[in-house]
């Protein structure tokens, strides 16, 4: 008791005196590295951040102030006007319903198949298991860019062992449906699935598998032991994948370019935001003109935010789900 | 020697009765009851229908959606290719003129490539090393980091699929923002160009730090695209066992010298996994020029053989990086048992 007392009142600098100057040394390293980490941390934030808060502020601008060196970040005079140009160059409502609808499916159909063939590579022995396993890695690594022209003719003219040119006279155009970019998501050939594929596996691979040896000795059989057992456990990771399949979809160009294109979904108007652009300015102005850059920095990023807007905020309700699965997962990738 | 003749003489044969009788043995023979399968109702044979029934979506898919797209694209790549209205298309054989088209012929297809190989390798050594350094940051205590999570992985979102790409078409305007802010700090100090033509003034390796500055001038192209890896390598930090630290530190090591002996050899299987993700993820954004101009040449040129011997030599390319990055790693990289 005495000697607390005494050591409270004992300044810093005595304290120093007393460690040979170990105290202050410490303090002033462990203060330094704080201090540029903190600066460290705080600029790369900023710098992720800075864009998005940039794209807000430009899209209230009025053009002249785009062209004004003195007007940094705030506009100075707000307008809504490139938000009434863009409602009107772009289909908004029904692209986001589209996007939406069409994500979501996706999403759904993705995550489905990729869970039962995450759970069939972690948990059985089958012949040729390497072998499929390695025709996982593959898929990742290899661009759909190389498949693209083969898979348009094969949907032009689809056909299942010349089923339908029995029954119609030809085969089925699936063009311009959702039927195509489905299938290919039931059966696990959408966007990045390989990731979710390997991501499941991972997942699947580390749970007990004592876990469902109790369950067969009490007599489930292989579906229930699936469905009772290991689904519910696994809600976090496959609600993870859901997540990334829904962003991705949402945000991706190539599947939608190729598969989608006859629904105006978000990814595609956004893309042929320029050159619609160019016809609306060539229509209210009578004859062909080039669109303004500033103008058309606006109008991008209000589109780039109406795109984004909505995965942000998912994201931030989300955002436990979406790191901390991966982390269970990368444990040992 | 009559017998070793005969045998020979039919090795070819029995070549092709063994591949089949194997084939039988892995695809069939799981699922026939009866006298084809004595072993049907072991737990074995049960478990290997179990697990081909669990990845059946994907092996139809792979085969239906992959392989035969994948094939038919290299034949594509090999031949002339007509497009008939209604009825598919024709190919006329025509060996390797289609990828000396690429490399040869076209002008621009094969400084795109270049380009993006260097960008490649810059950016994929920048990322990886930022964020492991990020990761290692994030993984400490301090106040405020879980805001600090939330917005490094915001790139994950932010920097996918058509938002990037439609960046890059603001390009006219940043280039005028550019010269705007230039004017404007013109009669100030610049400190980072200061510095940089400091430096290459000194001469000193000068082409070293020309690859230093164009890492610094791509940060936030960098710092964009390495939301995934960030996530994967706190995974690997996380797993570190406290224990590791607490041994060395009893010892007296530092925490520079904790973090080469213990932090990095731990996450260095992660290496492999977040180089090739990382390599992968470059070679196929949406902004990539490569990407970019082989879609122009198969959709505004209606080049469909060049262009899918295009699409061959740049997959080609990236499974090269992706092979020398995996040799690399996986000859210092250390596996700890636990």
């Amino acid at each position: 008791m005495k000697t607390d007392t005494v050591r409270t009142k004992r300044s810093f600098w005595q304290e120093n005196r007393r460690s040979g100057g170990y105290l202050l040394k410490k303090n002033v390293k462990s203060g330094s590295i704080s201090l540029f980490r903190w600066l460290l941390v705080f600029g790369l934030c900023f710098m992720i951040i800075q864009p998005l808060l940039m794209r807000l502020t430009t899209s209230f601008m009025i053009e002249q102030d785009l062209y004004d060196s003195t007007v940094i970040m705030l506009p100075r005079t707000a307008t809504l006007d490139n938000y009434r140009i863009v409602f009107e160059l772009l289909n908004l409502p029904k692209a986001i319903l589209n996007s939406l609808w069409t994500s979501l499916l996706m999403a759904v159909c993705q995550v489905i198949s990729t869970t039962l063939v995450g759970y069939g590579f972690a948990r059985y022995d089958f012949p040729l298991k390497k072998f499929w396993f390695g025709c996982v890695v593959a898929l990742i690594i290899i661009p759909p860019q190389t498949m693209s022209m083969s898979l348009y003719v094969f949907f032009t003219n689809f056909d299942i062992f010349g089923i339908f040119k029995a029954i119609n006279g030809k085969p089925l155009n699936l063009r311009g449906s959702v039927a195509p970019y489905t299938l290919m998501s039931l059966t696990c050939m959408g966007l990045k699935n390989g990731l979710y594929i390997y991501m499941l596996r991972q997942y699947f691979r580390g749970v007990p598998k004592s876990l469902e040896e109790a369950a067969y000795v009490d007599g489930c059989g292989t579906l229930r032991t699936f469905f009772r057992i290991m689904l519910p456990d696994a809600v976090p990771i496959i609600l993870s994948c859901f997540l990334f399949a829904f962003v991705w979809q949402w945000t991706d160009l190539f599947y939608t370019r190729n598969f989608l294109s006859s629904y105006s979904l978000l990814s595609n108007e956004l893309n042929g935001i320029v050159t619609r652009m160019g016809h609306y300015f060539a229509t209210t102005a009578g004859t062909a003109v080039i669109v303004p850059p500033a103008r058309r920095a606006q109008l991008i990023s209000i589109g780039v935010l109406i795109c984004a807007t909505p995965l942000i905020i998912l994201y931030l309700f989300a955002q436990r789900t979406f790191v901390e699965s991966i982390t269970m997962t990368g444990t040992k990738m | 020697m009559r017998n070793i003749a005969a045998r020979t003489g039919s090795s070819i044969w029995y070549a092709v009765s063994e591949t089949a009788r194997k084939l039988f043995d892995y695809l069939l023979r799981p699922f026939l009851p009866g006298k084809w399968n004595p072993e049907y109702y072991t737990m074995r044979s049960k478990n290997a229908r179990r697990g081909v029934i669990f990845i059946l979506p994907f092996i139809i898919g792979f085969i239906v959606f992959m392989l035969r797209p994948l094939l038919e694209s290299l034949s594509m790549s090999f031949n002339v290719i007509e497009i008939v209205p209604g009825a598919g298309y024709n190919k006329t054989w025509n060996s390797f003129s289609n990828y000396r088209y690429a490399l040869r012929v076209d002008s621009s297809f094969s400084g795109y490539l270049l380009d993006q190989i260097v960008r490649m390798l810059i950016n994929s050594i920048a990322t990886l090393v930022l964020s492991f350094v990020i990761a290692v940051i994030l993984n400490q205590e301090f106040k405020g980091r879980t805001v600090a999570r939330v917005i490094f992985f915001l790139p994950v979102i932010l920097a996918s699929g058509v938002l990037p790409g439609i960046e890059a078409q603001n390009d006219q305007f940043n280039i005028m923002q550019g010269m705007t802010a230039d004017i404007a700090s013109s009669s100030g100090f610049n400190l980072s160009e200061s510095i940089q033509s400091l430096i290459s003034v000194s001469g000193v390796a000068s082409d070293v730090f020309d690859v230093v500055f164009q890492m610094i001038d791509q940060i936030y192209d960098i710092v964009m695209s390495s939301g995934i890896q960030i996530i994967v390598f706190l995974g690997g930090l996380q797993t570190i066992p406290r224990s590791l630290y607490e041994a060395a530190d009893v010892e007296g090591c530092s925490g520079w010298e904790s973090f080469w002996k213990i932090t990095f050899p731990m996450v260095s299987p992660l290496l492999l996994v977040n180089g090739i993700y990382t390599i992968i993820d470059f070679f196929m954004k949406n902004d990539n020029t490569v990407v970019e101009y082989i879609n122009t040449v198969m959709y505004t040129q209606f080049k469909f053989g060049e262009s899918a011997a295009m699409s061959w030599i740049y997959f080609g390319v990236a499974a090269l990086f992706i092979g020398i990055f995996s040799l690399i790693i996986s000859l210092g990289v250390h596996y700890y048992e636990d």
